[in-house]
């Protein structure tokens, strides 16, 4: 016998542990149970082995490892003696779960333990089965549990019924083998293994058409055994056998439609008779519960007759005088009756339409909503959820409880009740109702001020009758909840400013005003920052002004004070101070007399840690000091952001199979890519060529607008990555003035003329971004050190005109009576694999095609990647380019393939053609 | 269905845990945590009831211990208050007027009990006494094994003697 752990009894050790006064006291008495309990398993010691495994599960539910016990259960269970097993079982399900290796080892005893003789142990392994049971062992060990549906004890085939469900979970492939037995069961007097055959069955049918065929054709008999003979079943005393039988009947409904209409027909009025016996019965102890018989049957029964009454007129009516009696009669003072009356409600309002009930059912809920009780309130408002789609108007009545039950001091109420406000509002009644959450917002506490923030945002976006009350309800939200704000919800609003010209003015003075007064929240500083940027014109001038507005004078450096304060509170984080470093180059534009100033502020952040804001200050300082020439038109006020497009980012944040050019840029981790949907978006993008770009939701849609890359600090090195910088199309664009242009395929004079005469169409503008992939591939001059070029005052940039690879033939890839494409291809030498694709659209009808789109699939081994199209209209007889980028993974074994569908608007028509493209050259 | 079964005392301590859905050893550990820190700090007077990952747990408290089981969102919440108290009174016909106590040093008896109220997170038993009545016969089954193993010890002690 072990010395150590002889010492203590479980009792005594339980003791121990509760005796200590500190935790490390405890540790102490635990640690020294375990190494004893660890030199008894090293020694192998039978006596205690049980004992010192009940004492690891007591260890263990305090929450310290007991790994080292995990064979001992294992031991335990293969021994001989009921004690033993019985501990060993429990230590099992305690300590291991479904997942763990060792558990396969126990496989073995488990069936032996399903064949003993002793029925109790066989309830032993039955149960440890249907708790812990993997899907190896359910195969393992099915036939076993299949075999003991039929066993004598009842106790034995209810507890094997339970455990046939986990094995069908586990292994659906079993069912069919379980549909037989499992149908016997449902003959079953006995309503413990009626409630589980019930149960088995349903579960059967969900994993198994098979079964859920099989049981279909039982229905009948079924039936017969079960409700015909409604006397026998349904008229039980034993309220047991009684629940078992009303679950049987509601999962047979759910599983079959014919065996819902043989209910209905039969057995509805048998139902409701039973109800009625039970509402009236008198006293019964054993079912009794607070005054009331048995409410777990009660709330069977009217589960039933909800599933019975939906749908049909008949059922329902026949049910109408009972589901009141019900309703008026359950006393509501406790528990197990308002269990009833909340299944009752819920019954009433899944039947076909009655007025009175349904009354009645409201006043039941407007009952429960005023009630002390929380639990109460919290079913009232989860059924009233489910009422608002039966009967609106009527819990419209009970608004100003609901909109009360917003600011309970219970968190589950306030959120069912926020939810349920959610749904009431409307167009009629969104201002009050927004006036009252927003009025809350400042009252209620941290953690719920997230979600109540984001229900106000998308009511307000969902219901605002006009802009102006949209603008002024975010406004309020931003100052009272900015930090809670999400990204894309500021950059809608953003979005809706800038589309609403007459509000320019009246946005940029209120957000002026409330950036005065509020500084803490990051989000409301930003839109500030931006409208300030854009419209400070506007703001010094008071263009604009409504009616409505309290007159503000403004002077130009109070304008630039705002964006300052900005970009000096340390609080700010990257993406402030980034946004208020734009805003104030636009404003040294707009603001000639404090152009000195401002220029002071950027180069103060020369020395930021921040590369980021740092390589800002350096570029934005070069235009400030050399090239005022260009500055004015390049800080020129944002063209209108189309809503359209930015609504159809934030809807389309799922990456597509076909790889469309977002689709692409999104698949190459490393991205020489850019999201192409958004042309306006790339306008300013200086820097995402070299950012691996995100999935394209809401949130960079704003990121690129503004230029501002933060992700280029997290991005992995790579050796593909194109010399980083951000600074591409910027220098690009600088550059063009100097550099001779001598490019005839590529945009620049394009750009360049664009941009001075302001004309800017959005495609032309786009450009800009086409800028940097053309240059790559040869046909315009290769820049290799932009931020060279930049900062040595732009001498002439070096031409070196690339040598090509092998020249190949341009091809026709597709052509239709109304379009044709071509390819021209080109390498970049030392890259193979990788091939340049030019691909010109033609128009070949006189029509105009509008929201022209291309896109393009390929297999597996390619990888795609789409430039936006040099513009989104194709004029008539004209056309237009697109490039594409192509790496062949299987360069030389397979030639390209690619699937195409071209989509455009034709006369408003939409049309879409699609072709597969097999025809490139063989060694691309 | 329920998904599992935990009792938690007021200092957090657990008395209690049946998972009939899988969660891994590390996974409990963290459900545990986050759940005796939401249902411990939430006050008296406010509902059983606390929305978490999708699902519903529906808790109450008798005296000083915290009994919590897990439903799918769609459950019948009242009716699950009334499958606890069903558990505590079976608990309390078994053990006499139950304490915490009675569940620190008989814990195992609690799980015994438990496993005939529920297998695989369904309802096993309505009924009060047949539970007890089966958790008894059990009890009296170990209670015959061990005398015969004692008087088959103290036959082969006076044997060998």
């Amino acid at each position: 016998m072990n010395p150590f752990s002889s010492g203590t009894r479980l009792r005594d050790m339980i003791r121990a542990i509760r005796s200590c006064k500190t935790a490390a006291e405890e540790r102490a008495v635990v640690r020294k149970e375990c190494a004893a309990i660890r030199a008894a398993i090293s020694e192998n010691d039978q006596d205690y082995r049980h004992r010192n495994l009940a004492k690891l599960m007591f260890i263990h539910m305090l929450g310290y490892p007991t790994h080292f016990g995990q064979m001992e259960c294992l031991k335990l269970i293969a021994s001989s003696g009921f004690p033993e097993k019985r501990i060993g079982y429990l230590a099992l399900m305690l300590l291991l779960d479904e997942r763990q290796e060792v558990l396969m080892l126990v496989t073995n005893s488990l069936k032996q333990d399903l064949n003993h003789s002793n029925q109790y142990i066989i309830g032993l392994a039955l149960c440890a089965l249907g708790n812990i049971c993997s899907a190896e062992m359910a195969r393992d060990l099915a036939p076993e549990v299949e075999r003991l549906l039929q066993f004598r004890d009842p106790n034995i085939r209810k507890k094997a019924a339970l455990c046939s469900i986990r094995i069908i979970k586990k292994v659906p492939d079993l069912a069919e083998n379980f549909i037989n037995p499992a149908a016997s069961l449902l003959r079953e007097k006995h309503h413990g293994v009626l409630i589980t055959a019930v149960q088995l069955c349903t579960d059967l049918c969900k994993v198994s058409s098979e079964a859920l065929e099989y049981f279909r054709e039982l229905i009948p008999d079924l039936a017969e055994n079960f409700i015909n003979p409604a006397a026998s079943l349904l008229r039980e005393k034993h309220h047991g056998v009684l629940i078992t039988a009303v679950q049987l009947c509601t999962d047979l409904c759910k599983v079959s439609s014919e065996a819902l209409e043989y209910f209905r027909e039969k057995c509805t009025e048998g139902l409701v008779k039973t109800l009625k016996d039970m509402a009236n019965s008198s006293y019964s102890p054993e079912y009794d519960v607070a005054g009331i018989t048995d409410p777990f049957l009660h709330i069977r029964l009217l589960k039933l007759l909800r599933i019975l009454g939906q749908g049909d007129p008949d059922a329902s009516d026949c049910m109408n005088d009972i589901l009141a009696q019900v309703a008026t009669k359950i006393e509501s003072n406790k528990n197990a009756g308002n269990a009833i009356l909340y299944e009752c409600v819920g019954t009433i309002m899944s039947i076909e339409d009655n007025g009175g009930l349904r009354v009645l059912a409201i006043n039941i809920l407007g009952r429960f909503l005023s009630n002390r009780d929380n639990n109460i309130r919290y079913v009232a408002l989860n059924m009233l959820m489910k009422a608002m789609t039966v009967d609106a108007q009527a819990v419209q009545r009970h608004r100003a409880t609901i909109l009360e039950c917003v600011k309970d001091s219970d968190a589950s109420i306030r959120k069912k009740a926020l939810d349920l406000v959610y749904l009431l509002v409307n167009e009629s009644n969104v201002k009050p109702l927004t006036k009252e959450l927003i009025g809350y917002l400042e009252a209620s506490d941290q953690e719920f001020k997230g979600v109540l923030t984001d229900k106000i945002c998308s009511l307000v976006e969902k219901f605002s009758p006009e802009k102006i009350w949209y603008i002024d309800q975010m406004l309020k939200v931003l100052s009272e909840a900015g930090s809670f704000v999400k990204d894309e919800v500021w950059h809608a609003l953003i979005v809706v400013i800038s589309n609403a010209s007459d509000l320019h003015g009246y946005s940029v003075r209120a957000l002026y005003r409330a950036s005065q007064t509020t500084t803490e929240q990051e989000s409301l500083v930003r839109v500030a920052v931006w409208c300030i940027g854009e419209y400070g014109d506007i703001l010094v001038n008071n263009v604009g002004m409504l009616d409505i507005e309290e007159p503000i004078t403004v002077t130009e450096s109070d304008a630039v004070d705002a964006v300052e304060v900005a970009i000096k509170r340390h609080t700010s984080d990257l993406t402030t101070k980034a946004m208020a470093l734009i805003a104030l180059l636009k404003l040294s534009s707009r603001f000639p007399s404090c152009s000195a100033r401002i220029k002071d502020i950027i180069l103060q952040n020369k020395q930021s840690f921040v590369l980021e804001l740092q390589q800002r200050s350096i570029e934005f300082n070069c235009i400030l000091q050399k090239h005022q020439n260009v500055r004015a038109a390049l800080v020129e006020r944002m063209p209108v952001l189309d809503e359209a497009t930015f609504s159809g980012r934030r809807a389309g944040s799922l990456p597509t199979s076909v790889s469309t050019s977002t689709g692409t840029a999104h698949n190459i981790p490393n991205g020489i890519a850019k999201p192409a949907a958004a042309p306006v978006a790339d306008l300013l993008d200086l820097s995402s060529d070299d950012a691996p770009a995100p999935s394209s939701s809401g949130g960079d849609f704003l990121q690129d607008l503004l230029g501002v890359d933060l992700s280029t600090a997290s991005a992995p090195p790579s050796a593909s990555q194109p010399p980083k910088g951000g600074t591409d199309v910027l220098l690009d664009l600088l550059s063009i003035g100097t550099s001779p242009p001598a490019q005839s395929s590529s945009s620049a004079s394009d750009i360049l003329s664009s941009i001075q005469d302001n004309t800017a169409s959005l495609a032309n503008l786009n450009g800009l971004t086409s800028l940097s992939p053309l240059s790559a591939n040869g046909n315009s001059p290769a820049s290799p050190a932009p931020v060279m070029d930049l900062l040595d005052g732009f001498g002439p940039s070096p031409q070196k005109n690339e040598e090509n690879g092998p020249a190949y033939p341009s091809l026709v890839a597709y052509e239709s009576s109304s379009l044709r494409m071509s390819f021209n291809f080109s390498k970049q030498p030392g890259n193979p694999q990788t091939t340049l694709i030019q691909a010109t659209f033609t128009n070949l009808s006189p029509n105009v095609y509008n929201d022209f789109l291309f896109q393009a699939a390929v297999p597996k081994f390619l990888q795609l990647h789409l430039d936006p199209a040099s513009s989104n209209t194709l004029p008539a007889n004209g056309s237009i380019s697109q490039s594409m980028k192509v790496t062949n993974s299987q360069h030389g074994k397979k030639s390209l393939v690619m699937r195409i569908r071209i989509a455009y608007k034709m006369n408003g028509k939409e049309v879409l053609e699609e072709g597969q493209v097999n025809n490139f050259p063989r060694d691309l | 269905m329920i998904h599992f079964v935990l009792l938690i005392s007021r200092q957090g301590k657990v008395r209690l845990t049946k998972w009939y859905s899988t969660y891994s050893q590390k996974e409990r550990t963290k459900v545990i945590r986050e759940l005796s820190g939401v249902i411990l700090t939430r006050g008296p007077k406010l509902c059983n009831f606390v929305e978490w990952r999708g699902l519903k747990v529906v808790y109450k408290r008798y005296a000083s211990l915290y009994f919590c089981m897990c439903i799918d969102p769609d459950g019948n919440e009242l009716e699950i208050l009334e499958i606890i108290h069903h558990y505590v009174e079976v608990l309390d016909r078994y053990f006499g007027s139950v304490c915490e106590l009675d569940l620190i040093y008989n814990f195992h008896k609690a799980y015994y009990i438990l496993d005939e109220i529920l297998i695989s997170g369904e309802l096993q038993e309505p009924g009060k006494r047949t539970i007890v009545r089966a958790v008894a016969a059990q009890d009296s089954l170990v209670e015959t094994v061990k005398e015969q193993t004692g008087s088959i010890s103290t036959i082969i002690a006076q044997a060998s003697k």
